[in-house]
């Protein structure tokens, strides 16, 4: 049903003027869901049906308030196996492969509780991943965090990363990649996304569907328990107050190791042809991992929660429904192959139920205690829930940020702008992270975290999958479209420097409260960027994640739209461009055009002045197209030892990144001191080999792509040079500096 | 000649650790841990990983896995037997190696590339090496901090630096004989140029070649 969102609630229930709150309401219904419910009933819900509707229509589960602006962008290409909808997107790479991928949020589990918080968000992307049969291969993270002179900040980063190391390092998936990045904005309401990517044979997908009459639906892995009761409505749906902390009942805990064994049994079922199809058990639980899949297949389902394998005894219906305990599968599977699924369960050592059987006729019914205590449409829980028309506006303060630009008079000492940009946390070394993560395992890892995108080898092929995630959260608020078009063009041009020709994106859009017209047009604006930078590149969007009422008193985080790229690299380009492979006398070199100088929403003006202001400069699609095909061949042909994007910090820092990882100074000329900082899209800097110049510049003309030589590796410093005046940063100062952004921050406060 | 790669719920590096060998010529197959008969095989490795989700203690679970009775017969039989990281943890919890594991000195998990330095030559994992040799490997560990209060570990390789707080900086230890190896970091993961490092060929290769002599000799 398409319904406006009410202005308010004016109408109550005759049975609930006396007496506490509805039951409706304390699981996170408004009003007039409950009504839209009784209207499909044709009768009141009984509290298992309730707790069921409540959190399928959770905000988290339903996308209410985002599906009427999802199907705007582009989702067709003839590589795509599947698309939004299921439980990853999956494309073809040849050769019979196929690699899926998924990115989500964990966020407001992760401000509760940031270890189980972050740790079960990488337990939830991996099942994602091997539930479409995909042997997992990389994980990424995105994490944004307050600033880090708050301890609650420095407890969230410390908390998050041992989270996300401690469950993926376990579980036994490298983690490759991704994103650290502090704003105000984010105090109070951290942001956690994990992105997980997987490869598997085409004859091994596995969809999410019930199969026909008859197919016996069997619950694998951990025991269901009282944990992460209201995950997805009260928790993940809902903005925060002081009172957060009461809400860590409804985080979940995580366990790697039933994950692990889990992730080798579900492997060897799809291996074996062993079950028709599968869903896992994350937000929703049971009430998800029934009516989704019934409702894909256009069937019903019965269950009987007696045969629930539990943690605790006494569970009553509502509770054995709404647990989101994690690492359970369902899968479904012919009767007469029941026992070979029950014979892999147990050789890894995983539990096992046979929990219910697909039905015609559209019903979901659930037995308890021998009693009938659900018995509603399937479809009603899925496609049946609520769409909302959320109204939407212009914020008014756009205007006024726009105008709000600085004027410099004089040029600011550039030594000094660039070892404060190096200090800045977000721009730092992430070292610190990563280093925390194994990003080995598997053999796989040709360019991992500290790069611009990962590329990762398919163990068999000649291919390799690269994959970027970028957001940028101050952009963003200045102007999301141009903000969210910008991240498609950046995402794909750091897979492009791997070597490797960008081929789908997904997105986690992380917006605050949705019920503000500011924050739906910020949302829409996200959408339409998004949307026409995957077409101008010809990249469909395979997936998604929408996670709104990122609020905390009242304050809503920056419109962040995080975007990841995958792109595939064959024949593997055999010697793809790291930071650390500049030498002495190596030439610097600036491809794409010097143009606007724009200082919006760069690192330089926020790190220096405090300020946030200005409009940012409008992508370029010839140009980044132009730009993806240089960086391209630049790594084929192997003609770059070095190459980096031009993003936060701009040219000053991107260059000084080479520097310092190849441990070698560099000299850089130029004419407009604004341009090293400039932060505008499409650009990158590399190392390039003198003997390789002219092969170079050939190159770029052809590509139609501006390059400039504007300076030289050698000594130790990083010089900037303009006609015969010269500032410089001593190399060691930058390094340190450097390096010590993040930790320097952490050990300082530990005294 | 043929190595078994034994596997228990929670391992993770074990197709790694097949894959390494095999490149290097070597034959080698994964044997479930609860297999007990390792008479196909001529030495054995325990890989990285988490052997049992790492419950109690690392490796704590895991010396209770059927498969280590055969192990510890393989050991005395003085056929190579190599421990990697979480291995290593086995085998000490074994009372196959002395000692025992905690926490790295600075709480936090370790992924990167170290370098060790060879102090010992005389075990089937360095003997193709010189003394004072440096080597290039990833350390990939939490509990990689070895104490042995007995002093009776051999160390085969050091540390160059102290990344973990490990006693004596051990990064490799060998039992008197020389046929049982613990390694906390990651030979397997050393094994291609594209990789960072070719070094770890050179441990594997001693291992490989340790499967074709039928015993090590006492010291």
């Amino acid at each position: 049903m398409t319904y406006l969102a009410p202005e308010e609630d004016a109408f109550v229930r005759e049975s609930e003027i006396d007496g506490p709150a509805p039951a409706h309401r304390l699981l996170g219904m408004t009003d007039q869901e409950y009504r839209d419910v009784c209207s499909v009933l044709a009768r009141d819900p009984n509290p298992a049906e309730l707790a069921m509707y409540s959190v399928m229509w959770s905000e988290h589960c339903s996308y209410k308030s985002s599906r009427a602006h999802l199907g705007r962008s582009p989702t067709e290409a003839p590589w795509v196996v599947v698309g939004p909808g299921e439980n990853a997107g999956v494309v073809d790479i040849g050769d019979g492969w196929l690699a899926a991928i998924r990115i989500e949020s964990h966020n407001h589990p992760s401000f509760v509780e940031p270890y189980q918080g972050a740790a079960t968000g990488v337990g939830g992307i991996l099942r994602d991943i091997f539930t479409m049969g995909a042997r997992p291969i990389a994980l990424w993270n995105q994490i944004r965090f307050g600033p880090l002179n708050e301890p609650y900040n420095r407890y969230l980063l410390s908390g998050v990363v041992a989270g996300i190391a401690g469950y993926g390092n376990a579980v036994g998936v490298p983690t490759v990649g991704g994103e650290v990045a502090f704003a105000d904005r984010y105090s109070g309401n951290p942001l956690v996304n994990v992105m997980c990517l997987g490869v598997l044979r085409e004859d091994q997908l596995v969809l999410g569907s019930a199969g026909p009459e008859g197919t016996v639906a069997v619950l694998l892995g951990a025991p269901t328990g009282r944990d992460g009761i209201g995950g997805a409505s009260i928790l993940a749906s809902a903005s925060f107050d002081e009172t957060a902390a009461t809400l860590r009942p409804s985080v979940q805990v995580g366990d790697p190791f039933t994950e692990k064994k889990l992730i080798e049994a579900c492997l060897e079922l799809y291996s074996k042809g062993l079950v028709v199809g599968v869903q896992d058990l994350g937000a929703a639980g049971l009430s998800c991992a029934t009516s989704e899949p019934a409702a894909r297949a256009g069937m019903g389902i019965e269950v009987d929660l007696d045969r629930v394998h539990t943690r605790e005894q006494g569970m009553s219906a509502p509770e054995l429904l709404m647990s989101e305990s994690q690492e359970r599968m369902m899968a479904f599977v012919v009767p007469d192959r029941v026992d070979e699924v029950l014979a892999v369960a147990a050789h890894w050592e995983i539990d096992a139920s046979v929990v219910g059987a697909v039905r015609e006729g559209g019903r979901l019914r659930v037995y308890h205690s021998g009693d009938l205590v659900v018995d509603v449409p399937a479809a009603s829980l899925t496609e049946g829930a609520p769409r909302l028309e959320r109204p939407l506006g212009e914020p008014q303060w756009m205007e006024d940020l726009w105008a709000n630009t600085l004027s410099f008079v004089t040029p600011p000492d550039l030594g000094e702008a660039l070892i404060r940009l190096l200090d800045d946390p977000s721009l730092g070394s992430p070292a610190w992270v990563y280093e925390q993560y194994d990003h080995m395992l598997f053999l796989g890892t040709l360019i991992g975290p500290g790069q611009d995108g990962a590329l990762i080898r398919v163990e068999g092929t000649d291919k390799a999958l690269a994959v970027s995630t970028d957001g940028n959260g101050p952009v963003c608020y200045l102007d999301p479209r141009r903000g969210a078009a910008r991240l498609v063009y950046e995402s794909a041009l750091n897979v492009a420097i791997t070597g490797a020709r960008p081929l789908a994106a997904v997105d986690n859009l992380n917006f605050g409260n949705p019920e503000k017209p500011e924050v739906m047009w910020q949302f829409r604006e996200t959408i339409e960027g998004i949307s026409e930078a995957c077409e101008a590149l010809g990249i469909p969007v395979v997936g998604g994640n929408v996670s709104f009422y990122n609020e905390t008193d009242g304050i809503d985080i920056y419109p962040t739209p995080i975007i990841g790229v995958l792109g595939l690299a064959e024949p593997i380009p055999a010697s793809p461009p790291r930071h650390d492979r500049a030498e002495e006398a190596f030439e610097l070199w600036r491809f794409g055009s010097d143009w606007a100088i724009n200082l919006a929403a760069s690192a330089f003006e926020e790190s220096t002045f405090g300020h946030l202001g200005g409009r940012p400069s409008a992508p370029d699609s010839t140009m980044a197209k132009a730009a993806i095909e240089m960086a391209i061949q630049l790594a084929r042909q192997s003609l770059a030892a070095a190459v980096h994007d031009i993003s936060d910090g701009g040219l000053a820092v991107a260059t000084a990144e080479i520097a310092i990882a190849s441990g070698t100074g560099v000299t850089i000329e130029y004419t407009d001191w604004r341009s090293l900082f400039s932060e505008d899209p499409h650009r990158f800097v590399a190392a390039i080999a003198p003997e390789h110049a002219a092969q170079v510049e050939a190159l770029a003309t052809g590509i139609g792509i501006p390059a400039a030589r504007i300076g030289r590796f050698g000594g130790n410093e990083i010089v900037f040079a303009r006609g015969g005046r010269k500032t410089s940063v001593d190399l060691e100062l930058a390094e340190t500096t450097y390096r010590q952004a993040i930790p320097r921050r952490l050990t300082a406060a530990a005294h | 000649m043929r190595a078994a790669v034994v596997v228990f719920p929670g391992t993770n590096c074990e197709r790694d650790t097949v894959r390494a060998l095999r490149a290097l010529g070597g034959e080698a197959e994964l044997v479930w841990h609860k297999e007990t008969d390792l008479s196909d095989f001529d030495g054995v490795v325990l890989p990285g990983g988490f052997a049992h989700g790492d419950a109690l203690r690392t490796g704590a679970i895991a010396r209770l896995s059927p498969a280590m009775k055969a192990v510890a017969g393989m050991a005395g039989e003085g056929r190579p037997v190599l421990g990697i990281c979480n291995g290593f943890q086995v085998l000490c919890e074994s009372g196959l190696l002395p000692g025992a594991f905690i926490a790295n000195r600075d709480l936090s998990f370790i992924c990167r590339y170290v370098e060790v330095e060879v102090a010992d030559t005389d075990s089937m994992l360095t003997a193709g090496l010189t003394a004072g040799q440096v080597l290039r490997i990833p350390l990939n560990s939490y509990e990689g901090n070895w104490v042995d209060p007995s002093r009776q570990g051999r160390v085969v390789l050091r540390y160059v630096g102290d990344p973990n707080g490990s006693q004596d900086r051990a990064a490799a230890v060998a039992n008197d004989a020389g046929n049982v190896v613990g390694i906390m970091p990651h030979p397997e993961r050393a094994t291609e140029s594209v990789l960072g490092s070719t070094d770890g060929q050179r441990l594997l290769g001693g291992f490989l070649a340790a499967l074709d002599r039928p015993t090590i000799g006492h010291r």
